[in-house]
């Protein structure tokens, strides 16, 4: 009876892991592997397919920083986490970064480090095109699926008092049974952010009959994070994202990449690693951009192909754009 | 004399034991306050119930009382706990209608009939209930078609068929005038006010007016007179062994003295009809799905469980009684009323309370489905929109213990008051 | 004096009436007695013709047995009504079964069930002797080998965290985990309950009465939520080792009841006995009354493990994917989204449900039946 009692301690102790440590990279070296936190499947930017293999554009993003660390991007294990537990594994070490289309606020930068924005997003809609509704104005009086949990109950709550209008509000604890309830058409509209309004609805059977509305409620800037506390982790993700922006706008693509290296633009040669160290000052190699352009892409390419307009998600950029494209999207430069 | 050593002392023995599980008590207690205090202090969450003065809002979908967004977290609270308490008490009143059908089922000479509730039993008991809560909800309730394609309830429909059946067996020579007469008659009750869809049961809402209340009074006043006459009816008899037909006079009594009150003051009640228009319908009342899933998985659930409770209860009466009662004379109703029914009730009603607990606990299973039960506004949404773990979890608790005390407290009294009854009858 | 009008032989018993015998008479008696219990007889069998001919024809008739996606199961492809869409079980069954496990690891789930099936077995038959020996084994060892064999990480096994198990395998990793953890709890918890040390009694009684007090998934979102308040900082513990220890209370609590009904039911006299004989409390309990109370009270404790069993799908209200979670998750995939994709689902996992559950209830009645005829083991 004792023995099962102290198996059962050995066991549950096993189960807890070690302290946060501040040397992130060099755990990862030791390892042979990134360990991501993302979500547990969201199309287009973490899902994973029938035989387990992940896609998306948080998971490129993790696939980035192996392919910058170790020249392999399938050098990854990935860890599925809940939108509720997300933030523990990260903490306690289980997780080195959370890619999870996670929101940058100031009560999370407050015990967590922002690696930057990988995706601004915001609030939105989903409706029934046979409902004829063009705006979140008209939705007076529909009711509204939503995921409890989440700040989603919260913006719905003021967009639809501070516009005088009433709603009824079903909120369930999954997204799953969420998008279900509304696709059998329990709800008029379903609310969350605009990028998994485009992913939950590839999750429907007719996602053609379904419209995302132009309103836009709330930001929610979406971005990597990792621990406080190791300097050199944190700018290592920074600058993975960085790169990946860079690289798109000098124009240096997986396709155009040996082109690039025989450039002679002295933008491009730093960034390559041609000319100076700067890979080396982060802790990584001199060619670390043209590994991750050349296992993954650049900015843009990641984009197109997990949730851009060719995707199966169909997002157009917006102010996904590169600043120079009239988006938002800047990254510092490597000097 | 030996001397034992103190430590074989019984009482020193008695006395370390007892400190020691305190001890253990109380350092667990400290470890964890000192543990909860750090770990607050590193998330920056505040300990306190202040929290329930500030506004929620949120939306709730289904609400017994008013309630709105600016309303506080204490009003949640309410909310949820009031829509709790009413899928409980419905789900315990048709549990038991349908336990009690069933159980009796079980016990029927009639072979396909037993096998029948006993296959029920077996398949419901056997499937995990929130498998159950989810298969009412998907598969049942949403499958159902949306607004617009409402399936309609009520007298209309059913009276238009009889029609369309009469206007058939014109052909073989009825007189057409049948037909027309149904059909007049369906159109006379109107169109069907029920109506049921993928958003819910929706019904006419009875509006009370003027004079409601008179009529109401009238019914408790009925109602009250009824007991009486029980009271006066029994004692007779036990005076002077002449019996009262009880039956037909409560009846008169309870339809009686309503409807006077209704010729006085004038009929009171209006219907507002549900209506479609925009997104759904507009008036009348609704009862939306959630809750009808959450009700009727409850309702099939603890009624199997509930059947197998009354069942053990009829068997548990000895053969003996009944052949004795039918000794003495006792025609076969009173056996079972005075009889059989009694020494049932005493076996039945231990168990029933602990499954009536079980209903009240298992419709926390109401959170999955979105049903806004306490758990689902209050230990869910609340909870992760305050960050106030502690104080959330430990009143939610609470509140069920409340619940579980009181009714084990009633049962305790109850199982006291037979017992008594056994020594004065021995 | 002879009294000759009083038989000596008896008389050879009549035959019983022809009404009586054979299919007829059973019938009659059965189910066409009356009037009344004809219409009920034909009622029924409407009730039970309208149950079952449409969920036969939905399974096994009009169901689709060969595809490759949700085009295969659609009424307009098919050309003809269609019921249930067994291949999306058959795409989805690994998940069912072992969640995100990998792939190629997925021999230690099938090698744990295998080694609990050969230890369990054994333990389930009265007949096969070394019952202690293999009691032991099943709640001692295979514990500790099944948590090394599913967790990995040492003897080169790679490690799987719990994060990717999912399906019938965390259905049952918390069902046994939860029954084994529990039963100490519960022998430990009856013997303080029945105490005479007071502040033993109480604390006891205290902690039964609040557990049981208490609907489980409250205790699943302490456990998830509040519990980490109270454990030091540096100790994080995973998801699954949480529900765990919510469930391994909740149930300890339960079983601690059915502990003490087996308590209640050993005779004085087998205290006064082992007193007698100079055993103390300690050995009077493990050698004494223990061993009988627990064989009596092993039908409430095989109904314990059901009702575990059972309870088992709250977990996926805290985000962990038993079989119902996966179940639920794979009505999401649009790959599979078909008219009839939810009734396939859920006759599949209701069918697995009640398979077990079932089969368990049924191995519980035979060992009340064998204990109530007081055959020794």
């Amino acid at each position: 009876m004792k023995r099962i009692v102290g198996v059962l301690g050995i066991a549950l102790a096993i189960g807890l892991s070690g302290q946060a440590d501040a040397q992130t990279l060099k755990t990862v070296r030791d390892r042979g592997a990134l360990i991501c936190g993302v979500s547990q499947g969201l199309p287009g930017f973490s899902n994973p397919d029938d035989k387990g293999t992940w896609t998306g554009l948080d998971v490129d993003f993790c696939r980035a920083i192996a392919a910058a660390i170790f020249n392999d991007p399938t050098k990854v294990k990935f860890t599925p986490l809940s939108s509720k537990d997300r933030f523990e594994p990260l903490k306690s070490s289980e997780v080195d970064l959370l890619s999870r289309n996670t929101t940058w606020t100031s009560s999370r930068d407050a015990l967590f480090n922002f690696a930057g924005v990988i995706y601004f997003d915001g609030q939105g809609f989903m409706v029934r095109k046979a409902l004829k509704v063009n705006s979140a104005l008209e939705l007076n009086g529909a009711s509204i699926c939503t995921q409890t949990g989440t700040t989603t109950e919260l913006n719905l709550g003021d967009y639809f008092r501070s516009n005088n209008m009433k709603y009824e509000v079903i909120a369930f604890g999954s997204a799953d049974e969420t998008i279900k309830a509304y696709e059998s058409g329990r709800c008029d509209a379903f609310t969350t952010d605009m990028s998994q309004l485009y992913s939950e609805r590839l999750k429907l059977s007719n996602a053609n009959d379904h419209v995302i509305l132009p309103e836009v409620i709330s930001k929610e800037p979406l971005g990597p994070l990792v621990r406080q506390g190791d300097d050199q982790w944190f700018d290592v993700v920074k600058w993975t994202l960085f790169a990946m922006l860079n690289a798109e706008e000098l124009g240096v693509s997986s396709k155009t990449l040996d082109d690039a290296l025989k450039s002679k633009q002295p933008e491009i040669r730093r960034m390559l690693g041609v000319d100076g160290t700067y890979g080396e000052q982060l802790g990584l190699t001199r060619d670390w951009v043209v590994r991750i352009v050349r296992h993954v892409g650049n900015y843009g390419e990641v984009f197109e192909r997990n949730v851009g307009a060719s995707s199966k998600l169909g997002i157009s950029r917006g102010i996904n754009r590169l600043w120079t494209k009239g988006g938002i999207q800047y990254a510092p430069p490597i000097r | 004399m030996t001397k034992t050593a103190f430590y074989n002392n019984p009482r020193f023995r008695s006395a370390f034991y007892q400190l020691a599980v305190l001890a253990v008590v109380i350092w667990f207690g400290v470890e964890f306050a000192i543990n909860a205090r750090a770990n607050l202090e590193a998330q920056n969450v505040r300990f306190g119930f202040r929290f329930l003065q500030d506004p929620a809002s949120f939306g709730i979908v289904q609400s017994l009382i008013p309630y709105g967004e600016q309303d506080t977290y204490g009003r949640v609270f309410l909310v949820g706990l009031l829509n709790t308490l009413l899928v409980s008490a419905l789900g315990i009143v048709f549990a038991t209608i349908l336990g009690f059908i069933i159980g009796l089922a079980r016990l029927s000479p009639n072979w396909l009939l037993a096998r029948l509730a006993g296959g029920y039993v077996e398949l419901v008991r056997n499937l995990p209930l929130l498998f159950q809560i989810m298969f009412w909800y998907l598969a049942v309730l949403l499958a159902l078609p949306g607004p617009r394609q409402s399936l309609a309830l009520g007298l209309q429909p059913l009276l238009l068929s009889a029609a369309d059946g009469f206007a058939y067996l014109q052909r073989f020579g009825a007189p057409d005038a049948i037909a027309q007469w149904w059909r007049s008659l369906a159109e006379w009750i109107g169109p069907p006010a029920i109506y049921l869809n993928n958003r819910g049961l929706i019904m006419p809402r009875a509006v009370f007016g003027e004079g409601s209340r008179i009529v109401a009074a009238a019914f408790v006043i009925a109602i009250l007179a009824i007991i009486g006459l029980r009271a006066w009816a029994r004692r007779r008899q036990q005076a002077t062994g002449a019996q009262f037909p009880l039956l037909w006079p409560s009846l008169a009594i309870l339809v009686g003295l309503p409807a006077l009150a209704t010729l006085a003051v004038g009929w009171p009640v209006s219907f507002d009809l549900p209506q479609l228009r925009g997104f759904n319908f507009v008036g009348g009342s609704q009862v939306i799905p959630e809750f009808t899933a959450l009700l009727v998985a409850l309702t099939t659930y603890t009624a199997a469980f509930i059947a197998e409770v009354v069942r053990a209860g009829v068997l548990a009466v000895p053969k003996g009684q009944t052949e004795a009662a039918m000794a003495l004379g006792l025609r076969r109703k009173t056996t079972l009323r005075l009889i059989v029914v009694p020494q049932a009730m005493r076996v039945i009603i231990p168990p029933l309370t602990n499954q009536y607990l079980n209903l009240t606990k298992n419709s926390t299973l109401a959170v999955a489905i979105g049903y806004p039960d306490l758990v689902a506004v209050f230990a869910g949404t609340t909870l992760n929109q305050t960050h106030q773990a502690i104080e959330i979890i430990a009143i939610t608790m609470a509140v069920y213990l409340v619940i579980s005390l009181v009714t084990s407290l009633a049962m305790n009294a109850y199982n006291a008051r037979l017992r008594r009854a056994d020594r004065w009858r021995a | 004096m002879s009294a000759t009008f009083v038989r000596e032989q008896l008389v050879a018993p009549m035959e019983q009436p022809r009404s009586n015998v054979g299919t007829p008479a059973w019938l009659q008696q059965k189910l066409f007695g009356s009037v009344l219990n004809t219409v009920v007889t034909i009622i029924s069998a409407v009730i039970f013709a309208a149950l079952v001919w449409p969920a036969i024809r939905f399974m096994l008739i009009d169901a689709v047995w060969d595809g490759s996606s949700r085009v295969d199961c659609l009424a307009e492809t098919v050309g003809r009504p269609v019921g249930a869409c067994w291949p999306f079980i058959a795409a989805k069954f690994a998940q069912f079964m072992y969640g995100f496990y990998p792939a190629e690891e997925v021999w230690r789930i099938n090698l744990t069930y295998a080694i609990g099936i050969v230890l369990l077995a054994p333990l389930l038959i009265p007949p096969v002797p070394y019952k202690v020996l293999n009691a032991i084994l099943f709640f001692g060892v295979f514990p500790v080998v099944a948590f090394y064999l599913l967790i990995g990480g040492v003897f080169g096994l790679p490690h799987v965290e719990t994060r990717v198990w999912g399906g019938l395998l965390v259905t049952l990793v918390i069902t046994f985990a939860g029954i084994i953890g529990a039963l100490p709890i519960g022998i430990v918890l009856a013997l303080g309950r029945r105490s005479s040390l007071l502040l033993v009694r109480w604390f006891c009684v205290i902690f039964i009465e609040f557990w049981r007090g208490v609907p489980l998934i409250t205790v699943l979102f302490f456990a998830t939520y509040m519990l980490p308040f109270f454990l030091p900082e540096a100790w994080k513990l995973d998801p699954l080792a949480r529900v765990l220890i919510g469930v391994i209370l909740f149930a300890g609590a339960y079983m601690a009841e059915v502990v003490r009904g087996g308590l209640q039911a050993i005779p004085r006299g087998q205290y006064e006995a082992a007193r007698a004989l100079g055993l103390g409390y300690w050995k009077m309990m493990a050698f004494v009354v223990l061993p009988q109370a627990l064989k009596l009270v092993i039908p409430g404790m095989v109904n314990s493990f059901i009702a575990l069993f059972k309870d088992t799908t709250l977990v996926l209200i805290v985000a962990i994917f038993d079989l119902l979670g996966q179940l639920r998750a794979s009505f999401a995939d649009p790959n599979w989204a078909t008219p009839v994709t939810l009734l396939t689902g859920f006759a599949f996992a209701g069918m697995i449900y009640f398979a077990i559950s079932f089969a368990i209830s049924r191995y519980a009645l035979y060992v009340e039946r064998r204990l109530s005829t007081g055959v020794a083991h």
